[in-house]
């Protein structure tokens, strides 16, 4: 019964979304209708009630509006050492006037943009993309001509905030043509203490023999409900990589997609999870192997303290044609309270019989021993653990390739741990 | 230097030390020997001060201060050193960090700057040589792939680097070859002087032909029930333990 109240509640902000698009939003509005928000027991947000926690929190299922943005808080909000271009979003719009002109790149909003909205993260696959696609106000095409290699990493810096517990939909159009190279870092900053529900979609087009880096940190602070889908397409030669950094939030869920479609492409899925509070983050990767000769490889490593809570549903697909597939997945998790959860699940389906597939995924604390072996050198106590458990997350911090994002990723993490080294 | 007075400790309520005495004064090398399961391990777990090890009785003077209620780091930083039967393994801690870490902790807690990492760097390659370790060694992960020769050689580098008053070595001559065994000792031996002392615990006599002992205990049923010198060692050496153990057993029924 509750399920009908939010899905009614939500036709506000589907009655007042944007006319453009209106085919797109039609087909989404009909798949949201057809699947509703996830029931308690739906099998893909089992270990994640959304549902129930978006009727608890959020109080005005209309769109949070934009709001004005100083350049002073961009300064404040860009990281130490960051050289690089930044696009400006607030609640979900895009601000040119506050944002970086990048030659030889289309940046524009979706008006302009492109018929294949939609044709990557699709509506019926999942009922948060499906309102997504009815609703999104208003979101940003980027395009990285053929060839082209973007000399800096672009930081799409979104600022959120509602006083009301309102709806933000962002959507991205990224399409990086063939051979081009570019590092993204998508990151949101948090203001006041109000509850707000992020409803995101990233579609990810990539070339032949593209390059390209996507990184994500989600440190915006505890107020904030959110649920993301991310799906790439990667051609032949190319390579996506994904690093998804989660420090904060309320309820996270981050649903992120590779479709591996043309061989000796390359798919990477990292991430660290490093929960304290009441923190409730649930990451589900999806990767598609349609084709021979590819590889992915998939790293999450969890620290959860409190009552934190974390989920990992690691799913991989090798299609029948998908022979000498070279897949790798790996998720470790170390709690440190009593009360933290963690709920982990690798799910393999492979069809094709000539494949590399491994996973594995484990569930630990602490190492004692290694605590007492660094203590009785004379480190202390606090130190120690810092450093172990820095350690332990450090595989992941080594797959971020910008340096400047890299110190800061490592400063935040070092500080959560108590202890810089 | 060291003054351990009638200890008991017990492990989840299995009594497994039942009174030690023991006087070690700078300059000495005790060795503690004993059949399995008499309590050497035990001993030395206490002295460093792991926490699985409840001691029920008894009390253990350092240089004048209670060591039984300093936290295992303060009792390395007062330069209690502890080298362990099974060196851990820690992934993604090179040894080089980890050890900086350690110095400078111990340091700072004896009022002194901490090492840059150029001073750090040439100290470290002047006790390298001591235990005739590789660098490449110390830049990977620490003990992480390390043979069980170079665990317990780089345990005695770590003693090397932090210099400490008491040394107690536990079991490092287990498992070692001849060739291994004589590197670790001789490293032991070169750090000796008339301001520490080292406690070598060990189940074998082997160890003590290089690192020589002025007194040898042996410890059985945790309890210390016999003491006396080298020669106690090669007596044990030649007619085991059991003599030992019928002599404690029998004058205690």
């Amino acid at each position: 019964m509750s399920t009908l109240t939010t899905q009614d509640t939500f036709d506000v902000l589907l009655e007042s979304a944007p006319q453009n698009f209106s085919a797109l939003r039609a087909a989404g509005k009909e798949h949201y209708q057809a699947a509703g928000l996830p029931a308690a027991k739906a099998e893909e947000y089992k270990f994640t009630a959304i549902t129930k926690k978006l009727e608890k929190s959020i109080s005005d299922f209309r769109a949070a509006s934009p709001f004005s943005i100083s350049q002073n808080q961009i300064t404040e909000s860009t990281f130490k050492g960051f050289d690089g271009y930044t696009l400006v979003f607030s609640n979900g719009k895009f601000l040119p006037e506050l944002s970086s002109q990048i030659d030889g790149i289309q940046v524009s909003s979706l008006d302009d943009s492109t018929e294949e909205l939609g044709t990557i993260a699709k509506a019926e696959k999942d009922a948060f993309a499906a309102l997504n696609q009815a609703s999104f106000s208003e979101g940003i095409s980027i395009k990285v001509p053929k060839k082209v290699q973007v000399d800096k990493p672009i930081l799409l810096l979104s600022f959120n905030q509602s006083h009301v517990g309102q709806v933000i939909t962002p959507r991205f159009w990224i399409e990086v043509g063939d051979f081009a190279e570019v590092t993204f870092i998508d990151q949101s900053v948090g203001l006041g203490n109000d509850s707000y529900f992020i409803n995101k979609v990233v579609e990810v087009k990539g070339g032949i023999n593209s390059q390209i880096n996507y990184y994500r940190l989600q440190h915006e602070g505890d107020q904030v409900i959110e649920v993301s889908n991310i799906e790439t397409d990667v051609q032949a030669d190319a390579r996506f990589t994904s690093v998804n950094i989660s420090l904060s939030g309320d309820m996270v869920r981050n649903n992120l997609s590779l479709n591996l479609l043309g061989s000796n492409c390359e798919g990477n899925m990292y991430g660290i999870y490093l929960l304290n509070g009441k923190t409730h983050v649930d990451n589900h990767t999806n990767v598609d192997h349609t084709i021979p000769h590819a590889e992915s490889n998939e790293l999450y490593k969890g620290i959860f303290d409190g009552q934190s809570r974390g989920v990992f549903n690691g799913k991989i697909f090798v299609r029948q044609d998908a022979q000498k597939t070279n897949a790798f997945q790996q998720n470790n998790n170390v709690l440190l309270s009593e009360d933290a959860i963690v709920n982990t699940k690798p799910q393999l389906e492979i069809w094709a019989d000539d494949v590399k597939c491994s996973h594995g995924c484990t569930v630990g604390q602490l190492d004692e021993e290694a605590l007492f072996y660094m203590q009785a050198r004379g480190i202390e106590k606090t130190l120690a653990k810092g450093l172990l458990l820095y350690a332990f997350v450090g595989e992941v911090l080594e797959k971020i390739e910008d340096e400047s994002f890299k110190n800061h990723v490592v400063g935040l993490i070092q500080n959560r741990l108590g202890s810089k080294f | 230097m060291l003054t351990i007075k009638n200890l008991h400790a017990s492990v989840d309520g299995t009594p497994i030390l039942r009174g030690i005495n023991l006087e070690v004064k700078a300059g000495e090398v005790h060795a503690i020997m004993g059949p399995n399961g008499s309590g050497k391990s035990t001993l030395a777990s206490v002295l460093a001060g792991r926490e699985e090890y409840e001691v029920t009785e008894g009390e253990v003077i350092f240089q004048g201060k209670d060591l039984l209620e300093m936290a295992p780091e303060d009792r390395a930083r007062e330069g209690v050193f502890l080298a362990f039967q099974y060196p851990v393994e820690i992934p993604g801690v090179s040894s080089t960090n980890f050890l900086r870490t350690a110095l400078n902790q111990v340091r700072e807690y004896r009022g002194q700057e901490p090492l840059d990492a150029v001073k750090f760097l040439s100290l470290m390659k002047e006790k390298m040589k001591l235990v005739e370790i590789d660098q490449k060694l110390l830049s990977r992960s620490l003990n992480e792939g390390f043979s069980g020769g170079e665990k317990k050689r780089n345990e005695i580098f770590q003693m090397a680097m932090l210099e400490p008053t008491l040394s107690i070595l536990d079991e490092t001559d287990s498992g070692l070859d001849i060739d291994a065994l004589r590197i670790v000792s001789n490293g032991v031996n070169q750090l000796k002087s008339d301001k520490n002392a080292t406690i070598v615990v060990t189940h074998y006599q082997r160890l003590l032909d290089y690192i020589v002992p002025d007194y040898v205990h042996v410890l059985y049923k945790g309890r210390i029930v016999k003491s006396g010198t080298k020669e106690l060692a090669l007596e044990l050496e030649e007619k085991g333990y059991d003599w030992i153990k019928e002599e404690v057993d029998s004058a205690t029924v």
